[in-house]
């Protein structure tokens, strides 16, 4: 099987328009003869459901939680891009597209992210009009800030909430298609499969979280917008509901997975205090414009800080590294992630690490606060430092935040084309639920823009090509392939709930995430990859036999749900280290120890793997197949990547 | 890490919505000081399902205090003793070694429990369903620059919008009233301009459906405002009044109604 990313011809600036206009269009009479299914609804599914219903399809929205507004899209915290180049400093859809290609380390499509700095712009428009609360200026217009691995401001951005503003405003839209009756939601829902028909997919098997009903839904196209799978590294940034279930479900459905290995490892995180800790605390990378990286030039000087004997703000000015700004002096600490979080680790394995445990540097204030008083800093990063002192009990207002890197998105996700249609004719991935325009580190601020992106202005066009296409013929439950499936589904769900053993799943949750961390986290061997692929075959089949799942089914059943997602993720965790150890190149996220550059930068090999890896499921325990989308750069010259 | 304190709990458990329910009592052992509440009935639940029991079910999801998903009725306070935190927010730190909590779910008919802590908040979803947004199509052209707003006006609304529906204001409220979270939507979207158009039709039609929804009457107590998470202030009541009250006065809703 080909992969065809259907990327448009024509230059660059003019793809997408002149897709749009060659897309089919289905008449507006007729759009209210096609069902659509959404599943999950963050940004990129609320934004979806409204904008589908608002031009006249019938609409059904699914997610687990109890309201589509708790969706993990309500966490982020530091801003959305968009290149609107209102502070006039230069920038312009062609630098946002440059530096999110540039950032992503040469491994996205030029196509897919040009698009997405063209719609940018967009989407402000749009939020704003709802009614969205973007911090501005005292002249009334919007303030923008800076994020990592660009040099303007174009960051957008509402305190440090800025993915609850956006999601709301997703949310009143989609409340108002529920309300006019184009969307019919269900909530604590969870999707457990994808019902397909001569190949194409026409439905989906869903388990009711309140009765255990096992239901079955038909409509002419099926979205997924399920988020990420960082849970995978069992701590994480993302709330504790965010699985892979519903993309690693469609996986063994056909659907191809792209890129599985990228992960994004975040440098400024609150570090982990012990084992009870069930998540991770981001501190966003907005604190990167005020806040000085540093770990102690010395050895001795760590120790005495991890012993406690002298405290930070005693530290000379001589004896402090600012590791970030010495080594990168054009984009100081605002490096981009990945940079920022292997010079983390690097300093930590020097022996400079801080903090009990040493697996932390330092994120200083008291020059900002110096410079800008407490109060603009109160003003700008009050909720962030707040949500520190709760949790570390020390104020960072008087000293400086310990952080260090903790996983925090996947580039990786479900493959999907041009269309963001997967190789499985009439299922859609978008937002981070699939793999598109990250390549293989995201730059700050781009995923709520892509999670719009993909709902409010792509899938609206696109879509309706396949539409048009299939025409409005009804579909139903009644095919047998709805039967099939839900009998599957059940049959699954017995089999985790026979169960009985001696371990409770999030012990096995906790050990998949120690081994995905170690062998598949920052740093990565083939040694490590192949160890990794070893313990989590013999991890997996440990579950099936002494996993503990208590209760029933017909019933609200916490660990049943649990128990699915976790031998999912154990499944996928096996996919990961499989592309991570088959990727012998460094690139963004992904760093392979066996390649460096000597300044022991993430080095890349063009010439073999300028692609993008999309595996496809074979059967249970069958090795997966590799497909390979081979990428063509265009506008941008390939070089190594440089920050200094 | 293990830590030194020993609790006991007093943890309401009840089945379903059809069932009634009881008080149970555990005991969480070498807890920490620095695990959340919720870390710390994680450590009782895997004790539980290690006995083969039942662990105990509530709500969460971010755990850092932003998707409004957790609750928790700790010791007579929605969210527990601490102000200005969610319940994924506590830390043990606050309670001391030896200390028996009791913990229960929002209690108002208007959230009936599903099951042990967890209850219903759909009513919530509802109320926004009945008129919370600006009726705004998904592409407009108009720039988001071309109306400046005043820094004071869009701080002020973004403070309401910081809502995150978790419900405490009702729990907190002898009457169950939802007075202050449908009013912080109705400010929000009444300070600015682009919620102009149906500001009075908006009032009346989320009230509608609040009352509808078995809500109890706002009686000016305040303990919404006391327990409220994220420290929405009554003066979106006061607000959200004046605006209830003129629309009945002038009869705006036929006006705006029309526009529609
Ligand atoms: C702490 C934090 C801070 C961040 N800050 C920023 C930032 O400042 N800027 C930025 O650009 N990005 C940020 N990000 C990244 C960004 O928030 C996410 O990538 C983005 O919000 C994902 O949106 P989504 O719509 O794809 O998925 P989500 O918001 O994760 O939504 C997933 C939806 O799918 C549903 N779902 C999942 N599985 C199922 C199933 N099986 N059945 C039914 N429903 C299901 C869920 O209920 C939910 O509705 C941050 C991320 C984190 C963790
Ligand atoms: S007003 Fe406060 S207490 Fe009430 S739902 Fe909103 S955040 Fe929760
Ligand atoms: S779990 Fe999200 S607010 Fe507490």
């Amino acid at each position: 099987m080909s992969l065809d990313a259907k990327i448009p011809e024509g230059p660059l600036a003019q793809k997408w328009s002149k897709h749009k206009f060659d897309l089919k269009l289905v008449n507006p009479a007729n759009k209210r003869k096609y069902d659509i299914i959404i599943v999950g609804t963050g940004l990129a599914g609320a934004s979806a459901a409204a904008s589908l219903a608002e031009l006249g399809y019938n609409v059904k929205a699914f997610c687990f939680q109890d309201s589509p507004r708790r969706a993990h899209s309500i966490a982020a915290q530091g801003g959305i891009n968009a290149a609107k180049n209102y502070q006039n400093d230069g920038d312009s859809v062609f630098r946002l597209f440059y530096d999110t290609i540039k950032g992503g380390d040469y491994r996205a499509r030029e196509g897919n992210v040009y698009r997405l700095a063209e719609v940018s712009v967009n989407i402000i428009d749009q939020c704003v009009a709802q009614g969205v609360p973007f911090a501005r200026e005292y002249g009334g217009l919007l303030d923008n800030r800076s994020f990592g691995g660009s040099q303007v401001s174009r960051t957008f951005y509402a305190r440090g909430q800025t993915g609850q503003q956006l999601l709301l405003g997703a949310y009143s839209a989609l409340n108002r298609q529920i309300h006019a009756g184009k969307v019919q939601m269900y909530t604590r829902t969870e999707m457990l499969d994808v019902v397909t028909i001569d190949g194409h997919a026409k439905g989906i098997v869903t388990r009711n979280m309140i009765t255990g009903a096992i239901e079955t839904h038909a409509g002419h196209a099926v979205l997924l917008c399920t988020g990420g799978y960082s849970n995978v590294f069992y701590l994480s940034t993302n709330a504790i509901g965010s699985n892979v279930t519903a993309a690693w479900r469609a996986h063994k459905r056909g659907a191809f997975f792209g890129n599985p290995c990228y992960t994004q490892i975040h440098p400024t995180c609150i570090p982990v205090t012990g084992d009870h800790q069930s998540k991770l605390t981001l501190m966003s990378e907005s604190l990167r414009n005020d806040g000085r990286v540093w770990a102690p030039k010395t050895v001795e000087v760590a120790e005495q800080l991890r012993k406690g004997t002298i405290k930070a703000d005693q530290v000379k000015e001589d004896d402090r590294d600012y590791f970030l700004e010495r080594k990168y002096p054009a984009f100081g600490n605002l490096v981009p992630r990945d940079v920022a979080s292997r010079n983390a680790k690097e300093m930590v394995e020097e022996g400079k690490g801080v903090g009990g445990s040493g697996f932390a540097v330092f994120l200083d204030f008291a020059d900002a606060i110096k410079r800008l008083g407490e109060d603009t800093v109160r003003a700008k990063y009050g909720n962030l430092f707040d949500m520190y002192i709760q949790i570390t009990d020390e104020n960072p207002y008087k000293q400086p935040m310990r952080i260090y890197p903790a996983v925090h998105y996947t580039m990786g996700g479900l493959w999907v084309d041009y269309n963001l249609s997967t190789n499985v004719p009439g299922l859609y991935a978008l937002g981070e639920c699939n793999f598109s325009d990250h390549g293989a580190n995201r730059l700050g601020a781009s995923a709520l823009m892509q999670g719009l992106s993909d709902g409010y202005f792509v899938i609206p066009y696109t879509l309706g090509d396949y539409l048009a296409k299939i025409g409005p013929k009804k579909v139903d439950t009644s095919h047998p392939a709805f039967e099939a499936t839900k009998k599957d589904v059940i049959t699954y769900i017995s089999k985790l709930l026979a169960l009985k053993g001696n371990k409770t799943v999030n012990e096995y949750h906790r050990e998949l995430g120690h081994i995905m961390w170690e062998y598949c986290g920052m740093a990565r061997t083939a040694e490590g990859l192949t160890k990794a692929k070893g313990l989590i075959k013999a991890l997996k089949a440990d579950f099936w036999v002494n996993a503990i799942v208590t209760g029933e089914n017909e019933e609200v059943n916490a660990s049943l749900e649990r128990a699915g997602r976790i031998a999912d993720f154990i499944e996928l965790g096996e996919l990961m280290v499989d592309d991570a150890l088959m990727r012998n190149e460094s690139c963004g996220g992904h760093f392979r120890v066996e390649s460096q550059t000597a300044d022991g930068e993430a080095l890349r090999d063009d010439e073999n793997f300028a692609f993008v890896a999309a595996w496809e499921f074979k059967g249970e325990n069958q090795p997966e197949v590799l497909h390979k989308e081979e990428l063509v750069f265009e506008a941008v010259h390939l070089s190594q990547r440089n920050y200094a | 890490m293990n830590g030194n304190m020993n609790l006991t709990l007093k943890v309401w458990r009840q089945k379903n919505a059809q069932t009634s329910g009881k008080f149970v009592t555990y005991k969480a052992e070498a807890i920490s000081p620095d695990m959340s509440f919720l870390e710390m009935l994680d450590v009782v639940n895997e004790g539980l399902t290690h006995k083969g029991d039942e662990p105990i079910n509530f709500d969460h999801d971010c755990r850092e205090g932003i998707c409004g998903m957790c609750s928790l009725y700790i010791n007579g306070h929605p969210h527990g003793p601490k102000r200005g935190v969610t319940t994924c927010q506590l830390h043990m730190r606050t309670f001391h070694d030896g200390e028996t909590i009791t913990i229960e779910p929002w209690r108002a008919s208007a959230f009936p429990v599903v099951k042990d802590l967890a209850v219903d908040r759909s009513a919530f979803d509802r109320i926004q369903q009945a008129g919370g947004y600006v009726s705004v199509n998904t592409g407009v052209s108009t720039d988001g620059n071309a109306i400046p707003i005043p820094k004071v006006i869009a701080d002020e609304a973004f403070n309401s919008a910081t809502c995150i529906g978790c419900g405490a204001c009702v729990a907190a409220c002898k009457n169950a009233s939802a007075m202050l979270f449908v009013s912080a939507k109705v400010t929000q979207l009444g300070l600015l301009p682009q919620g102009q158009p149906e500001r009075y039709s908006r009032v009346q039609s989320m009230v509608a459906q609040m009352d509808e929804e078995g809500f109890g009457s706002c009686t000016n107590t305040g303990a919404c405002e006391a327990e409220c998470p994220k420290e929405i202030k009554l003066t979106n009541i006061a607000r959200m009044n004046n605006d209830f009250f003129s629309a009945k006065l002038f009869r705006e809703e036929g006006v705006h109604d029309a526009k529609h």
